[in-house]
């Protein structure tokens, strides 16, 4: 058991394992499973705009506050108590495939050459962890929703809309992964 | 307690995350190069699971813990905002190698860079809450 929990699970364990929290969430809590308007309370609390968006009274989704402060902590337990010591298991092509664009350290769970705060004024970095975050908070409230959000509860809800946002999340992300990344990471 | 089993809940989530590689970039990009099933197999059973549940729950009528029927409510279908938004997001996604939920769970795992990029994406939010009414929906 405790082998078993150690290692890196595979999709047929963890896929079934994140879908049990629609469940989860509804039975518990009666709350649709969702991490992105988390940022939109973060924002609300945090009083840091004046716009009319967040003017509402974010202390009534404190509940997805304290879940998103759950997700830190059990990834905290996790590395703290049970953590993976292998290479993140990527396929042989993807590291030949990242090699080749000038990836050499594959430990961890991102590329050090990219996500460090020694890089932060590269540029690679500056568009992977600045721009990045940027677009990922505006795309998701402009979206309404994320991968959990729309792709597992909404797809699990055969939301059409959520369909629009999943196919948009896949149109945006292979524009950057295949044309956009090669460039990012040819400032190395 | 419901404060206390949000933060359990999402402490499973959190959990899970790190143990299914999903918060990995390395996974990410191998995702959108299309070079493993993994990610795949991930997305595709959870919606499975969740699907499935969701049918189980409306047909027994399933009570929520304090007693309230579950009945969650559809998202609002913008169809410009789902497909323009979602598509700034995918953006985002492969840039960071994460989407919201991995984000917190990379902080948990010691990447504390990433704490920029939850700042970041909160000033996208806070660009989206001020440019929402100018913005095709």
């Amino acid at each position: 058991m405790i082998e078993f929990i150690s290692k890196p699970w595979p999709w047929y364990v963890a896929g079934p394992a994140i879908g049990l929290m629609v469940p989860l969430l509804l039975i518990v809590l009666n709350k649709s499973f969702g991490v992105s308007s988390s940022l939109k309370h973060l924002c609300a609390m945090c009083s840091i705009s004046k716009a009319n968006y967040f003017k509402y009274n974010w202390k009534k989704e404190s509940w997805n506050l304290l879940f998103v402060f759950g997700i830190f902590l059990g990834a905290l337990f996790v590395a703290e108590y049970i953590p993976t010591n292998e290479l993140v298991g990527i396929s042989d092509a993807t590291v030949t495939k990242l090699s080749s664009l000038g990836i050499s350290d594959f430990t961890g769970l991102m590329p050090s050459q990219i996500f460090g705060f020694d890089h932060i004024s590269n540029t690679a970095t500056l568009i992977s962890v600045v721009l990045g975050g940027f677009l990922v908070g505006f795309g998701t409230r402009y979206a309404g929703g994320c991968t959990s959000g729309h792709a597992i509860m909404g797809l699990s809800m055969l939301n059409l809309g959520s369909l629009v946002a999943v196919v948009g999340f896949f149109i945006g992300g292979l524009a950057v992964s295949w044309f956009i990344l090669p460039l990012i990471l040819s400032s190395l | 307690m419901r404060h206390l089993y949000a933060v359990l809940l999402g402490a499973l989530f959190g959990g899970i995350l790190v143990k299914a590689e999903v918060l990995s970039w390395f996974r990410i990009q191998e995702m959108f190069w299309f070079q493993s099933f993994h990610m795949y197999g991930i997305i595709g059973s959870a919606i499975v699971v969740g699907a499935i549940s969701l049918q189980i729950i409306k047909r027994l009528e399933a009570k929520s813990i304090s007693g309230d029927l579950i009945n969650p409510a559809d998202k609002k279908f913008n169809k410009k905002g789902n497909l323009i938004g979602g598509i700034i997001f995918g953006c985002g996604w492969a840039l960071t190698g994460a989407c919201p939920g991995p984000l917190y769970a990379l902080v948990g795992s010691g990447y504390g860079i990433i704490l920029v990029s939850i700042f970041s994406a909160m000033l996208g939010v806070v660009a989206y809450g001020i440019l929402k009414d100018k913005l095709p929906h």
